[in-house]
């Protein structure tokens, strides 16, 4: 590219003719330019220190003034044309390396994630999860007690004799005396011994529920030796089987999410509580299934737990975890629970901190 | 509790509908279990006649039958043998449905000759095991009737469960007066029957060791025992009992009837008189069911001359067991006491309908009246001549007065019901009211036993009323607080915080065969269940870990290449309460990924475990120590154990090797135990986090490399790197591990330094970094690698 200087340009006396010519000289460069470097070696001819224009404008300052005046505007216009001219195809050739990138760099949307290994929650903790959420809400508290109980606790406080029928029908597991008394130990048969415990403990009113493990010499498809129970305990001055009735009805009702979930209480029997009575649900299939027992407290229990049953009087409940759970989710096989197979724990279990 | 609705009938004047009825028996107590109405199934079965037999033409054991319907004469082919002229027996037209195989009945041709119905067997219609013949009915049955209804199969079977306190409803009278008692029928009055006897009674009855406090009976002499007559058969096989003879279905009857068992003997049999005592240690006992059974020192007997002849309440005997040659018999009724009867039972695994009865409690009073009115029907279906009674010890009285104010129907029961009805409840149920207003005085009936408070009463008017006349009552006062303690909340965080982390929560026996726990500790004596339900689930656990060994194994069988598991629960060291551990127990094997095409496949190892325990710590808030030493069930070179001071909060590491072949497990295995319970509570009480202030000047992080002893812990170079300037150095952490030869290691340690007034210079880090390195070379020899 030869230097065309401003006494050429005058000395022909055709300037504008010779700066158009320029003009198109760079603009038609910088068209033809098809790569980010080309376009920048044209930018570095036009308007670097040694540009073209640069020299160009460089000269000026020797001119007259009035030269100066009419040429500069002129090269200052054909500054603005070109500058715009090379941002232009600066943004235009950009845009094509993008999309020559875009093009090349697509990838197998189908192809699985990565996945962050994700464990489940066992149905049982999360139904009782549930459950304590639930009680929670109706002012009860969680109450323990040990697995390995006395005598005392699971049965003679609770109203059951020592050759009561009911206390055979339990098949208890029994563990050795301890060296005191003669009494063997026993692996509690229901969760009820918390009532004793709790009431020998703490002063009424009273509003608790009792989660746990329970055990009873029983295994067949529906029955397990081990199982758990939620068990229920209030005493206070006027509670009475209205308020029973109510109680399991919203809780239940709010368990299995039915709000028109169709209860039944039938007259049952415990030792533990006088009067006493069933909770059926009327299911899907027509069916009244049993969900559990209940009953106001028995006098004799209160009395056992030095509260006078003249005073105070309260209602107790007792629920399987494992049928309330299966019945919600739909669980058919009861012994599957303890199995521990992780094709059963990842179809039936719960991804942690989930909350219905 | 089985019966028939025309039994119930009997004892109940009713209209009621079968609907009303069993809805009514629920609402009582007497939950229905199944309503079976066989008749329904066996509709379109009658009784038909067969006029002809003739051999097929071609087949030998076939006949073709001409068979009177009672409208019709058809032609059936039938390959019975005990097919016969003038048998009568049951038909099945074209178009019924055969219960034993729910097939449509065609008409069809057998060997070419055309059979236009079907003769059946008691298997074909379900009504027995018979199948090589048909049907034989009785010759004066009407041809053309259902045979259902001649059978009394058209009645309807009711099946209730009784509870324990309700031992008056395992009669069917019982039963009736429940119903009564609600209105939906009356209660027909027994038929009472009072004996003359002939005689005085030849044998005598004295009882010992006061073995029981009411012995009734008397000898009937001159009885025929055969079968007994059609309709106590039907009523007992309606049930399901099996006819025996007419003496052992009469006392039969009466167990079902009016909840009141008898026993006969063959008089012939009996050596001597009756004694009714305790059994003697070692002594045996030839029992109905040909059993032998060998007696402890405790068990109500009657016993003769030759020794123990009954189990009393329990099982007659086989010596002195009535049958067809029977000419003589003594009937006995007698009130036994339930807990002996109860561990007589028990003890010796016999079960009768006697015991059942007996062991829940039986009338008293209906010794006498049940003993006459057997007596009668012996002598109406067997005939014969009653002698006197003769009679031991007398009628106890368990009856009861209860202080009664019908005002607790409402503060217990929470609905009120009124006082006329409650009093005709109580008396409809047998109650005697006496006294008006508030103050009422009732005594309990002689059939309801261990009733004394005014909650009994409630219960009966309210069972009686129903309890769905009852209102659900919501609780207005909800006390506002949280449902979960601290530690107790602390069990569902680390389930959520380990599943989280990828393991899968199982929840697991709380026993284990003596092969697992031994292992892991073992158990004392004093954790071995008595009565295990298996050898292999015979003592609590000393951990979970077993358990979870095995559940890794039998998921690796199952193909997993990858098993992380874990259980929240308890685990025990001695019986007491103290001895019961909440532990959050887990384990890793196999390989640490869900094997996707873009990720690295590793094995699980000690750090995987040390990262689970350190997260649950670090959600209690607590920075324990880690000494590297573990229980003996773990590597010995690859565990550690956590603890606070003394207190140890938990162990992790790899599985011993010892112990995965045991198991039968491929290696490596992690696991980790903590003991949650012993993980303190923060001792902060309020909501609010510490305060937090941070710096707005540049953090910077420096690399160094050192040269150690192999044996020098990675914790003793960071602890020292930190305490050179433990302001500003607010973390150190180790990004590189290699051995050396010679039995040195090279750690990487990276030093961040948090500036909080100025930014750092480059002088400032330099004189850190010398103070780092000296502080690492004084504590563990190590040096700054070139």
């Amino acid at each position: 590219m030869g230097g065309q200087t401003i006494d050429k340009i005058c000395d022909k006396g055709f300037p504008m003719d010779t700066l158009d010519e320029l003009k198109s000289q760079i603009l038609g460069e910088i068209e033809h330019a098809t790569k980010l470097a080309v376009l920048e070696d044209v930018r570095v001819s036009a308007l670097g220190k040694q540009g073209r224009l640069t020299l160009l404008m460089k000269e000026l300052g020797q001119k007259t003034p009035e030269m100066r005046k009419a040429l500069g505007a002129e090269l200052n216009a054909l500054k603005d044309v070109i500058t715009q001219a090379l941002d232009q195809r600066k943004a235009q050739l950009e845009e094509e390396v993008l999309n020559a990138r875009l093009a090349s760099e697509t990838l197998d949307v189908s192809l699985p994630p990565r996945v962050m290994p994700q464990g489940k929650i066992h149905p049982l903790s999360h139904a009782l999860d549930q459950a304590i959420h639930i009680f929670g809400q109706m002012g009860f508290v969680v109450a323990e007690g040990p697995d390995i109980e006395e005598d005392f606790y699971n049965f003679t406080a609770l109203n059951i004799p020592l050759e009561h029928p009911a206390r055979q029908e339990q098949d208890t597991f029994y563990l050795p005396p301890s060296a005191e008394d003669r009494q063997p130990l026993v692996l509690r048969t229901h969760t009820s011994p918390v009532q004793i415990r709790t009431m020998l403990k703490q002063k009424p009113p009273l509003r608790i529920i009792a989660p746990g493990r329970t055990y009873r010499s029983d295994y067949d498809a529906t029955h397990t030796p081990m199982f758990h129970q939620i068990e229920g305990l209030v005493v206070d001055k006027k509670t009475h089987m209205g308020h029973l009735k109510g109680c399991l009805e919203e809780f239940f009702r709010l368990f299995f999410e039915d709000p028109a979930l169709n209860l039944r209480f039938r007259p049952g029997y415990f030792p533990f509580t006088e009067p006493s009575a069933e909770v059926d649900a009327l299911w899907k299939n027509g069916a009244w299934l049993e969900l559990g027992g209940c009953g106001m407290v028995h006098p004799n229990v209160l009395r056992n737990c030095d509260i006078d049953p003249d005073e105070y009087q309260g209602f107790a409940f007792g629920m399987g975890l494992e049928r309330i759970t299966m019945l919600k989710y739909g669980i058919e096989d009861l012994r599957l629970f303890f199995e521990s197979d992780l094709r059963w724990l990842n179809h039936y279990g719960f991804a942690p901190e989930s909350r219905e | 509790m089985r019966f028939t609705v025309s039994w119930l009938k009997e004892h109940l004047e009713t209209d009621a509908s079968l609907k009303a009825i069993t809805d009514k028996l629920t609402s009582l107590g007497l939950v229905v279990d199944k309503i079976e109405d066989k008749a329904e199934a066996l509709a379109a079965f009658t009784i038909c006649e067969i006029m002809e037999a003739n051999k097929h033409p071609s087949a030998d054991r076939l006949q073709v039958c001409r068979v009177n319907t009672g409208s019709e004469v058809l032609q059936i082919v039938c390959g019975a043998p005990n097919a016969r002229v003038g048998l009568k027996t049951v038909l099945a037209h074209p178009g019924d449905v055969i219960p034993s195989t729910k097939q449509v009945l065609k008409v069809g041709k057998v060997r070419d000759v055309e059979s236009f119905g079907m003769m059946c067997s008691a298997n074909e219609l379900l009504l027995g095991e018979e199948s090589d013949g048909i049907i034989e009915v009785e010759a004066e049955a009407p041809v053309g009737e259902s045979y259902a209804k001649w059978r009394g199969l058209d009645d309807i079977l009711i099946e209730i469960e009784v509870t324990p306190n309700r031992p008056d409803c395992l009669g069917v009278y019982g039963v009736a007066r429940d119903l009564a008692a609600t209105g939906l029928g009356a209660l027909k009055p027994l038929k009472t029957h009072k004996i003359k006897g002939a005689c005085p009674c030849p044998l005598k009855a004295t009882i010992k060791d006061q073995a029981c406090p009411h012995f009734m009976g008397r000898v009937i002499r001159g009885v025929k025992n055969g079968p007994s007559p059609e309709w106590l058969q039907k009523k007992l096989q309606a049930i399901g009992l099996r006819p025996i003879s007419a003496l052992v279905d009469i006392t039969n009857y009466f167990t079902y009837d009016r909840a009141r068992p008898l026993h006969v003997f063959d008089a012939d049999k009996i050596q001597g008189n009756l004694n009714v005592r305790l059994s003697q240690a070692g002594e045996t006992f030839q029992a109905l069911d040909e059993k032998e059974y060998t007696l402890s020192d405790d068990m109500i007997v009657i016993a003769d001359d030759s020794g123990v002849i009954s189990l009393a309440g329990v099982m007659g005997g086989a010596t002195t067991a009535c049958d067809e040659t029977t000419q003589n018999v003594f009937l006995e009724a007698a009130f036994f006491d339930p807990i002996s009867i109860a561990i007589a039972g028990r003890s010796l695994g016999i079960h009768s309908d006697s015991r059942f009865r007996f062991e829940r409690g039986v009338d008293p009073t209906s010794t006498l009246p049940g003993l006459e009115a057997a007596t009668q029907m012996i002598l109406d279906l067997c005939g014969g001549e009653a002698s006197e009674v003769v009679e031991a010890g007398q009628a106890s009285d368990f009856r009861t007065h209860i202080a009664f104010n019908p005002a607790r129907i409402e503060s217990l029961g929470g609905t009120t019901v009124p006082h006329e009805r409650v009093i005709s409840i109580l008396e409809g149920l047998g109650f005697e009211v006496k006294g008006t207003g508030k103050h009422l005085s009732v005594l309990t009936p002689s059939w309801r036993f261990g009733m004394d408070h005014e909650a009994d009463l409630v219960e009966e008017v309210l069972r009686v009323e129903g309890y769905d006349t009852i209102p659900a009552v919501p609780y207005a006062e909800r006390p506002q607080q949280k449902p979960l303690g601290a530690h107790q909340r602390r069990r569902f965080e680390i389930r959520d915080l380990l599943a989280n982390r990828g393991l899968t929560e199982v929840v697991t026996w709380s026993f284990m065969p003596q092969k697992d726990a031994e292992p892991f500790g073992g158990v004392p004596e004093s954790l071995v269940l008595m009565n295990p339900i298996s050898q292999d689930l015979d003592r609590m656990r000393p951990s979970i870990l077993p358990n979870l060994l095995k559940a890794v194994l039998s998921n690796q069988n199952r193909g997993a290449e990858s098993v992380a598991l874990f259980e929240v629960g308890p685990q025990y060291s001695d019986p007491t309460p103290q001895g019961q551990h909440m532990m959050a127990t887990g384990v890793r094997a196999g390989v640490f990924a869900k094997g996707g095409w873009n990720e690295k496949k590793r094995g699980m190892d000690l750090y995987d475990a040390k990262g689970d325990v350190l997260a649950v710590m670090e959600l209690a808030g607590l920075s324990p120590q880690v000494e590297a030493k573990a229980p003996n069930w773990y590597h010995p070179g690859r565990s550690g154990t956590m603890r606070l001071g003394p207190q140890v909060l938990g162990y992790f590491g790899e599985i011993h090797p010892r112990l995965l072949k045991v198991f039968d497990l491929k290696g490596p295995v992690v696991a980790f135990e903590v003991f949650v319970d012993r993980m303190p509570l923060p001792k902060r009480k309020t909501t609010a986090k510490p305060m937090l202030t941070l710096s707005p000047f540049q953090a910077v992080d420096r690399d160094f490399a050192f040269v150690v002893g192999a044996e020098v812990p990675a914790d003793t170079l960071m602890k020292a790197a930190k305490k050179a300037d433990p302001t500003l150095i607010e973390d150190c952490t180790i990004f590189d591990v290699f051995a050396l030869s010679d039995g040195q290691k090279s750690l990487g340690l990276r030093v961040r330094l948090q500036p909080k007034d100025h930014t750092l210079t480059e002088e400032k880090i330099q004189e850190i970094s010398e103070k780092i390195i000296v502080s690492v070379t004084q504590s563990t020899g190590g040096v700054l690698r070139g």
